[in-house]
């Protein structure tokens, strides 16, 4: 099949962005959405024009890398799926598919469609861990936990912190990614000791790196590849409570 | 060259403690004084860097990726064995030891080995700490699955994501010491040089891959912890990222490059669908514990596999490995899967396929456990493929997955060169000839939490030779070296993209030093691979400049050293003139079709030495022996 893209076009973060046209041609069903735009960037390269930078990397699903917004929504739409798995027996000839990077302030544009996730990182290394060092641990079965909390911190565990809920975000709110972390350690013996404290550092990191404030509408969760579920947040929002009138 | 592998003296199963007891160490007071650079983020850089910098030490660490947690560790699905016995199934240190040489094809070290045994207790401890969500029974208890090559339940997992849990626990134990001023990370940012000061690894040479800025840092010590190299293969079940450069870079500057031959086909991927594809997908095999691996007995059958009565079926797995079945060892199950697809008899487009099929253990355990247990997986195939395999079989076919091979380590998982170690994938110590399901995340936590730790602060106790400026001579002379080569790929202005060389080289490494190698085919790619990198470089397109975010360049600086990697991965196997484990050499073969070792003259490791371009490596041995257990036939029957 054929396809018109309107791809972001931009040289770095200063420089002023715009939209651009190309054409996909030939593409196959089976590819991915990924390995369509790896065949639309080497038509470029051996026309001696520069490929479209985005991220990818395991092409699996589960790095967390790619952070395409299509057709207006980040990872394009089907359910559960980053955009390295969707594949392109989803759209149809002819089609015009607009791609975009990330937008957020928190998440500023490196080039095309690359932006800087770092963010995400600066709030972990605020809070979101267990202050455990190696060596010293207790046996892993002195602490029995129960199978539906394991389960329930694995739910939370499973984000892969790509960034679609702040894309999807009218305010380009963080709260889902905080969300599950504090609850993926909230809901585990080993993360109780530190759970208020953690909640506080990270909010505030959340806040000091401009991400948005949360009114629960709902979006992050309709576009998370893994769906992780809204009601993180309502744990997230109970433990920052009860940590921020804790003296 | 005398290699001297470093193993204590003494019984086996006290070497490390006395190996622990012998260090030196650093006094407390003392440690803030020295540096180590540790490259790649994965399981055994991120717990090595954690764990150095809970120690003390200054730590710089570094990533091609946006974020340490990105690193290629966190696709490994089904889990990390450790020698725990919860299941009261007659496990030990010993059998995991045994199960693990065996699995190896008595490739492997027997000292490294046991100590990787000895640690897997600890690590589930450390990870449960950290707060990683295993798996639990009803009673709180941690849960276990069985893997290939093991007739034991010691497999904890964490669903279909362990490796992605596992690293999550070492990234937060990072980016904790990141906040705390102990590590200085530098993400986006490539390693393209290693630099030795008067013999000893002092620093390395980065390229900013924002900016192109190419610079140079210096420490104490460098540690690699950069993966494998499966993208030879071009089509691997790695990220479309994972690269040689690293390791190669390294052994171009003196490090010995042991075993490159020894690639793992994983036996349950999903099947190639076209030229169009970029990587490959796993199927974990943790599948193979409820799945039925089949293929039509008849050649050409191509009926759907519904309407294949059960008495037309091959069971080809439980046929000829009765004991292990579907759980044969992962080099076994892929050759068989292989020869049943040359017979005919594979199933799907291209006949490049076998069936893994459910269906017997829905009936045997309802849907709803299956689901349980795989559910993730599922949906992954159903995405890839478009189809259900709670109603249909998968398909499912080899493809290239691990790397056994790597840099020389001696038993302190440190390289020829001293000062530089190398954990996790990238070395070669651990799995000899073929590696064992689950084994990988067990192997790289090892190094980087329990091993790397002490053993690096005993070299910086015993070695005087001090950090150097990075305006020593050394550092100016390799920044040059590397600015050169980046302007040479960019200048070259060619016709044909990097990933069109990558493609080809792929395909002869896949055709000629693939899952059946011989003789003829590898001397075909020792012909074939220098031509293809000598047109490389002559007609290769990096479009775009340097002085910016530039994944052409990147990936170009990635296929070539790929287009020399490769030559020595076939020499390599040209050279081990027998089978063992995934290096199936078609001349040596049992007349049941299975590996036939030649431990009279090829017990050893081949550790190879870089000696300049156009002139032949050199080939040292190191003598495998063993003590503690009789080198056999493999036998899974």
């Amino acid at each position: 099949m054929n396809l018109t893209l309107k791809i972001w076009r931009q040289k770095d973060r200063q420089t002023r962005g715009e939209f651009v046209t190309c054409q996909a041609r030939d593409i196959i069903p089976d590819m991915s959405f990924l390995e369509m735009l790896d065949v639309v960037n080497e038509d470029l390269m051996k026309a001696g024009h520069e490929a479209f930078a985005f991220d990818s990397d395991c092409r699996e699903g589960i790095c967390g890398t790619c952070s395409l917004v299509i057709n207006g929504i980040p990872h394009g739409g089907q359910k559960g799926t980053t955009a390295c798995q969707l594949h392109m027996r989803h759209f149809h000839d002819g089609q015009t598919i607009t791609v975009e990077p990330w937008r957020a302030q928190a998440f500023p544009v490196l080039r095309d469609l690359v932006v800087d996730r770092s963010a995400f990182d600066r709030i972990i290394a605020s809070g979101g861990f267990v202050s455990v060092n190696t060596g010293g641990a207790p046996d892993g079965n002195a602490i029995p936990i129960s199978k539906v909390d394991a389960d329930r911190a694995m739910d939370a565990a499973a984000c892969i912190g790509c960034g679609a809920c702040v894309a999807a975000c009218k305010n380009a709110s963080a709260m889902l990614f905080v969300a599950a972390k504090i609850s993926h350690l909230g809901l585990l013996p080993q993360g109780q000791t530190e759970r208020y404290q953690r909640v506080v550092k990270m909010v505030d990191t959340m806040d000091h790196e401009g991400f948005g404030a949360c009114s629960v509408t709902g979006a992050c969760e309709a576009v998370c590849p893994k769906q992780i579920s809204l009601d993180f947040i309502g744990q997230l929002n109970r433990d920052y409570l009860r940590g921020s009138l804790k003296p | 060259m005398k290699l001297d592998a470093r193993i204590p003296s003494g019984p086996l199963d006290k070497k490390w403690e006395k190996c622990l007891l012998e260090m030196k160490l650093v006094n407390p007071a003392n440690k803030r004084k020295f540096e180590v650079i540790v490259v790649g983020t994965g399981l055994a850089g991120a717990s090595a860097a954690a764990s150095m910098a809970e120690l003390g030490y200054g730590v710089k660490s570094f990533c091609f990726q946006e974020s340490p947690r990105r690193a290629h560790s966190i696709a490994a699905q089904g889990g990390i064995n450790a020698a725990k016995n919860y299941q009261n199934d007659g496990d030990s240190v010993d059998r995991l030891f045994y199960d693990t040489i065996k699995g190896g094809d008595f490739r492997a070290r027997e000292a490294n080995v046991y100590r990787l045994a000895q640690t897997s207790v600890k690590i589930i401890d450390q990870c449960v700490a950290q707060g990683v969500p295993f798996a639990r029974e009803y009673g709180g208890l941690l849960a276990n699955r069985s893997f290939g090559g093991a007739q034991v339940s010691r497999t904890f997992y964490a669903r279909g994501q362990t490796g992605q849990q596992l690293l999550m626990g070492a990234y937060q134990a990072l980016e904790r010491q990141i906040g705390l001023g102990n590590v200085t990370m530098y993400p986006r940012t490539e390693m393209l040089d290693l630099v030795l000061v008067d013999g000893h690894a002092k620093g390395i040479v980065v390229r900013n891959l924002v900016t192109g800025e190419v610079s140079s840092h210096s420490a104490d010590a460098v540690i690699l912890a950069t993966g494998g190299y499966g993208n030879v293969f071009y089509l691997s079940t790695n990220a479309v990222r994972c690269n040689v450069t690293a390791i190669w870079r390294a052994y171009k500057r003196g490090a010995l490059m042991a075993n490159p031959c020894y690639t793992q086909i994983h036996p349950t991927c999903i099947p190639v669908s076209g030229d169009h594809q970029s990587k490959l997908t796993l199927m974990s095999e943790s599948l193979r514990n409820d799945g039925r691996i089949w293929v039509p007995k008849q050649p050409g059958d191509k009926r759907p596999s519904a309407q294949i009565p059960e008495n037309e079926r091959d069971y080809f797995l439980e046929r000829k490995y009765p004991t292990y079945g579907n759980l044969a060892p992962r080099d076994i199950s892929s050759r068989a899967a292989k020869e049943a697809c040359d017979d005919g008899r594979g199933v799907g487009p291209g006949g490049l396929g076998v069936y893994l099929d459910f269906s017997d253990a829905i009936k045997r355990l309802g849907e709803s456990k299956i689901r349980e247990r795989y559910d993730n997986l599922f949906v992954m195939y159903e995405r890839i493929t478009g189809e259900n395999a709670y109603k249909v079989p998968m398909r499912i076919y080899p493809a290239v997955h691990y790397t056994m091979g790597g840099l020389w380590v001696d038993y302190h998982l440190m390289s020829n060169i001293p000062g530089l170690f190398v954990l996790g994938e990238a070395n070669f110590s651990d799995h000899g000839a073929n590696r064992l399901g689950a084994s990988a995340l067990m192997q790289g936590l090892a190094d980087g939490y329990f091993v790397a730790p002490y053993t690096v602060g005993n070299y910086f106790a015993s070695n005087s030779v001090s950090r150097p400026a990075t305006n020593h001579p050394e550092f100016t002379k390799v920044q040059e070296e590397v600015k050169q080569r980046t302007q040479k790929l960019l200048s070259i202005r060619g016709k044909r993209t990097p990933a069109s060389f990558h493609r080809e080289l792929g395909k002869l490494m896949w055709n000629n030093c693939g899952m059946a190698r011989t003789d003829a085919s590898l001397q075909l790619n020792l012909e074939k691979i220098p031509e293809l990198r000598e047109e490389f470089w002559k007609n290769v397109t990096v479009t775009g400049e340097n002085n910016s975010l530039n994944q052409s360049l990147e990936e170009a600086g990635r296929v070539a050293d790929f287009l020399e990697f490769g030559e020595l991965t076939s020499r390599d196997a040209l050279e081990r003139k027998e089978s063992c484990g995934c290096h199936f050499r078609t001349e040596f073969q049992t007349p049941e079709g299975e590996a036939q070792r030649d431990d009279a003259n090829f017990a050893y490791v081949a550790a190879w030495e870089y000696r300049g371009e156009n002139q032949a490596p050199v080939l040292h041995k190191e003598p495998l022996v063993y003590d503690e257990l009789k080198m056999s036939q493999r036998s899974y029957k």
